[in-house]
């Protein structure tokens, strides 16, 4: 069995990690099947019934232009699942690649690229987005920019730890034996054996860009308007908060619950990874 | 005779370590001072001496996984030190390693079968279904069934593994294989298997071997010649048998007498080894060993004995046996015991 498998199994024998898992994948589910179970259109208003609070017609209520939320909800699961997975997905690949070479170069390099990426790291997450996005406007690509940035540095850490040990195994003094490339031993022989580590990290880390995703759109750097994001929804919804605070409320809660329920399978595979934990 | 296939001259390998942040001291490392030997086609040369004398680093520099810091290493002639790029990989498929620890050698991420056949691939010596073949073939000639092929490293033991190592260094068809104490890792009963493997394939194929041990009756089995190094020098050198039976050097003999032959008229006379090996970083002025060495000749302490060649094929880097001690070329065990 490969420690990947292995590793899925323990958290899978989580009930913790299994709740989590339920609650993202209802929601992606919702995100995906939007098209086919959301009762009205996400961007059709309706000024006859607007902020109507939940109902039997509209279950989580319209907001102020008589959209109904949970379609809203539904749709703007997409752009939150989108935005991060692809951010985190850039972030795994850049970080990744930064990483292993600059470990497995080592020396000065390693040292320049490596305060780099401390620089990188010293900014807050969401100050960082902040400026990326103030500079190349707000739209999903630049979203997705903006978003990996922040997470390129931690990957990059992961990734290089384990390869200054790696490059010291006879496997890969074998290669140099054998004649390999460099891009060869990093690629075929080092990053195989540090993937499943930087994919348990890139679970925990889509917690945190979904969380950046849904700041960014609250302080209106997100996707325009009338595509319903969640952050943009609690911003919309605090205008009316004392008449409708329903529509501040279940936007945050859709929020709280995807970023509970990453931080739980995140967790739950860090700790199945753990070598301290691996022969209980 | 006929032209060697491996020379090595003066070769030199000095670590560097920077200590200290405002004042730093860069402290030397001399792991390898100066080695030089010479390899024939299908001879088995072994390379002896203690845990930290350098024997490793010396093996990895003439195969240039480590940059030497100096010397010369001619691979058929052809320089190994100066060759890049498609020369470098050409030289490379020459010359294998065969590593001490089976358990890091292979890639836990790779089946068997993907680590035989990649080599093959990179050299462009076969590929798919030819490779594969050639790929069984080879764990045949190692003693493994082919459907090891599609398994991972961890589903064999420490002697398969090691067999799978070796099968890896034969799938370029190299005429040398550097064996870095390819046994010390492995169980006694293993050990001999493994061993008569090698021997098989020497005989089989005329492969010439540079045996790095610190197993003496290892070497004396398996090798023609030997070189007996001390702190990143060789001290003695020449045919096993000789060089195994009575030392010269009195470090070759200290380290023959703590090496016990099963026989009970040589019982009763145990090793005397006073010290340990000194510092690399900080080698004993004169000759390495004077310290722990009972011979104690003035000139000891201060010049570098060099190593001399002597009528018998051997030779010994020891003022002992050296003209400038005055004393005539001897090929005598000398009565060294203080």
């Amino acid at each position: 069995m490969t420690p990947l498998r292995r590793a899925l199994k323990r958290a899978t024998s989580n009930p913790t990690t299994t709740a989590g898992a339920i609650i993202t994948l209802a929601i992606v589910a919702a995100a995906v099947l939007a098209p086919f179970l959301a009762p009205y259109d996400p961007t059709e208003q309706d000024i006859m019934s607007r902020l109507q609070g939940p109902s039997s017609e509209f279950w989580l209520g319209t907001d102020q232009f008589g959209r109904d939320i949970l379609s809203r909800l539904m749709w703007g699961a997409q752009i939150s699942l989108t935005v991060s997975l692809g951010a985190i997905a850039a972030a795994i690949v850049i970080g990744g690649i930064i990483g292993m070479v600059s470990g497995y170069i080592g020396g000065t390099f390693d040292l320049i690229v490596m305060q780099a990426m401390d620089v990188l790291l010293s900014f807050p997450s969401l100050i960082l987005g902040l400026i990326v996005v103030a500079l190349l406007g707000p739209d999903l690509i630049n979203l997705v920019i903006a978003i990996s940035l922040t997470a390129i540095a931690p990957f990059a850490r992961i990734a290089r730890a384990p390869t200054i040990v790696l490059k010291e195994r006879a496997f890969v003094e074998a290669g140099h034996a054998l004649g390999y490339s460099h891009a060869r031993i990093i690629f075929r022989h080092i990053l195989p054996n540090i993937l499943s580590e930087l994919l348990v990290m890139g679970s925990l880390w889509m917690a945190t860009a979904v969380r950046t995703e849904a700041s960014l759109s609250f302080i209106g750097l997100g996707v325009k308007p009338p595509t319903p994001t969640w952050g943009g929804m609690t911003r919309d919804g605090f205008e009316n908060i004392l008449d409708a605070p329903w529509l501040a409320i279940f936007p945050g809660i859709a929020i709280l619950l995807l970023v509970l329920g990453l931080n739980m399978v995140g967790d739950g595979l860090r700790d199945a990874t753990d070598p301290k934990l691996r022969n209980e | 005779m006929n032209s060697p296939l491996l020379e090595v001259r003066g070769l030199q390998k000095h670590f560097y370590q920077r200590r200290g942040f405002l004042t730093p001291r860069t402290t030397i490392i001399r792991a390898v001072e100066d080695i030089s030997l010479t390899i024939q086609p299908g001879e088995a040369v072994g390379l002896v001496g203690e845990s930290g004398c350098g024997k490793s680093t010396a093996a990895r520099a003439m195969l240039r996984l480590i940059e030497p810091t100096a010397g010369s290493v001619r691979f058929k002639g052809e320089d190994v030190l100066a060759a890049r790029g498609e020369a470098l990989k050409t030289m490379r498929r020459r010359m294998q390693i065969v590593f001490q620890d089976p358990y890091s050698s292979l890639n836990p991420r790779q089946t068997i079968g993907s680590a035989l056949m990649e080599p093959m691939g990179v050299h462009n010596i076969a590929t798919g279904p030819d490779a594969r073949r050639r790929a069984a073939a080879l764990l045949d000639e190692v003693g493994l069934p082919s459907n090891a092929l599609d398994r991972y490293p961890h589903e064999f033991s420490g002697g398969q593994r090691q067999r799978i190592g070796i099968a890896r260094a034969l799938t370029v068809e190299p005429e040398l294989i550097v064996a870095d104490e390819p046994v010390s890792a492995l169980d006694v009963s293993v050990q001999a298997q493994v061993l008569l493997l090698l021997r098989d394939l020497r005989e089989r194929r005329g492969l010439a071997f540079l045996f790095v041990s610190h197993d003496l009756s290892v070497v004396r089995w398996f090798c023609d010649t030997v070189a007996v190094m001390y702190l990143g020098r060789i001290v003695e050198q020449g045919p096993v048998a000789e060089v195994l039976r009575a030392p010269l050097h009195p470090y070759a003999n200290m380290l023959r007498e703590a090496s016990p032959e099963p026989d009970p008229n040589r019982r009763g006379i145990l090793p005397r080894i006073i010290g340990e090996i000194p510092s690399a970083s900080a080698p004993p002025p004169g000759c390495a060993f004077h310290p722990r060495c009972g011979a104690g000749l003035p000139e000891c302490s201060r010049i570098v004995p060099p190593l001399m060649p002597l009528d018998d094929g051997r030779a010994v880097a020891c003022h002992l046996y050296s003209p400038i001690s005055g004393r005539p070329l001897s090929t005598t065990p000398a009565s060294i015991r203080a």
